[in-house]
């Protein structure tokens, strides 16, 4: 028997929990409500759910619920380690060096790979990746990246400090974990956090003076998604444009010629096919709303060829949704997906994005949408 | 013993009883207080231990100067009271 399809929505107040019934998608249960809650991560290998609250005043948590989501329990949050007394941060390209080695996001979430059950990835601002190996009992900041000098030299992009987003682990070697930074590039390890190397060749930073636009750790990948059947096609929506490897991130390629923009914040791949691909555009970086009112989706299925522009069901009239990098999600089959907007709509397409129907209009600010998937 | 008490607003997340603990200054009366209330001090204090952005301290209805490193005298018998901020919210 097939498990009910459920898709977890982070929201400005609550997490709402949508379960697939005979009469549609609809809300099976609300949590934390009238609380921030950023992002909700589901474990395929122990069917934990880890959300992640950021309570303004009293600081970022993470809840962790063994039973579906039907209680949760406070576990450990990550903890920066003690600056040396002596520390001198040095001066990144632009913006505020990390002063303070303080926890001011949780911004990613991942479990490990199936043959290390219990590990769990985050990211955070400014720019600490942990890692957990029981569940999220306790956590450990990777040193070798926390150390490394060129990590000193990420900065900020729209947030006051830099920070870890995208975090991709391949299906075929755990050990094998892909990071995305704004602004710091797109950074591997073959090791399992041993060593690390930015990897952001062939990306453009158009917001650079043009003799360090292509400089590697200055790029900012928005959002970096994995092709769970061929891990080495990566698709990036970065902050101006659309970036696609097929090399497991050692070149990137810029994708040009995509109306209505390239510009936007999230991105989903198919998991079974490399060649297709979905966006939200929005209109470029200073203004970040839907081109002329209209919410469409942006879909390729020729690896990035040609894009086509999805409108029906989507309002093409006075539209202003954003569409966070956390807020579009497809299934594991790849047919079913659904984003929501900081004004609170969501929608859902069952035909593989052909067509899109509104689930709600009323929900808070929608921070990250989640399907649950197999293991 | 100085007192410590704490905003309602907290206690929804973690629970913060009115207690009295010993020290002579506000980050010896925090730690005492938190010694036996682990949680709560992520909820007060940032990783490297200075004051929430958001949050504020009073000792005898003075607001405290040093957020830092926490070194505002604390009297014995002195009620220090740790609230939020109106900012941040």
């Amino acid at each position: 028997m097939m498990a009910t399809p459920r898709c977890y929505v982070s929201t400005r107040k609550g997490l709402f929990t949508f379960e697939r019934n005979a009469a549609g998608w609809a809300i099976a249960r609300a949590a934390f409500i009238g609380d921030n809650v950023t992002l909700v991560m589901h474990d395929p290998r122990s069917g934990d759910l880890i959300a992640a609250l950021n309570h303004g005043h009293f600081g970022n948590k993470l809840h962790r619920s063994r039973d579906g989501g039907a209680t949760w329990t406070e576990i450990a949050t990550p903890k920066y380690p003690e600056k040396p007394a002596d520390y001198q941060p040095k001066m990144p390209v632009e913006g505020m060096p990390v002063v303070d080695w303080s926890l001011k996001l949780i911004w990613a979430l991942k479990p490990g790979g199936a043959s290390e059950p219990g590990v769990i990835w985050c990211g955070t601002l400014p720019g600490g990746l942990f890692k957990s190996e029981d569940g999220g009992d306790s956590w450990a900041i990777n040193r070798e990246l926390w150390d490394d000098p060129l990590r000193e030299q990420w900065f900020g992009g729209g947030a006051d400090h830099p920070g870890i987003h995208s975090i991709c682990v391949d299906p075929r070697d755990a050990r094998h974990v892909k990071i995305g930074v704004s602004c710091g590039g797109v950074w591997t390890t073959r090791d399992g956090g041993k060593s690390w190397k930015v990897t952001a060749k062939g990306m453009r930073a158009a917001f650079m003076p043009p003799d360090k636009q292509y400089e590697e750790n200055v790029q900012d990948p928005h959002m970096v998604a994995q092709c769970r059947s061929n891990p080495d096609v990566l698709w990036v929506q970065h902050h101006n444009g659309i970036f696609k490897s097929t090399d497991g991130a050692s070149t990137w390629n810029e994708l040009t010629g995509i109306t209505p923009s390239s510009f936007g914040f999230a991105v989903a791949v198919h998991p079974g096919d490399p060649d297709t691909a979905w966006f939200v555009p929005g209109t470029s970086d200073e203004k970040r709303c839907p081109t002329d009112g209209r919410v469409v989706v942006n879909r390729t299925r020729d690896g990035g060829k040609t894009f086509e522009t999805i409108t029906r069901g989507l309002p093409q009239q006075h539209a202003y949704d954003l569409v966070f990098r956390h807020a579009l999600d497809v299934d594991d089959q790849g047919r079913t997906l659904m984003f929501g907007s900081t004004t609170g709509s969501l929608w859902v397409s069952e035909d593989g994005g052909d067509s899109w129907q509104a689930l709600s209009s009323n929900l808070p600010p929608v921070y990250a949408v989640t399907f649950e998937k197999s293991a | 013993m100085p007192s410590v008490r704490f905003t309602r607003n907290i206690q929804r997340h973690v629970e913060c009883p009115t207690l009295d603990v010993p020290g002579a200054t506000l980050g010896e009366v925090l730690n005492a207080y938190f010694a036996g209330n682990q949680r709560a001090r992520g909820y007060v204090l940032e990783d490297d231990g200075r004051l929430r952005k958001h949050m504020a301290v009073f000792i005898d209805g003075r607001q405290i100067e040093d957020r830092d490193t926490l070194s505002d005298a604390v009297s014995a018998n002195a009620v220090v009271d740790v609230v939020q901020s109106l900012s941040g919210g």
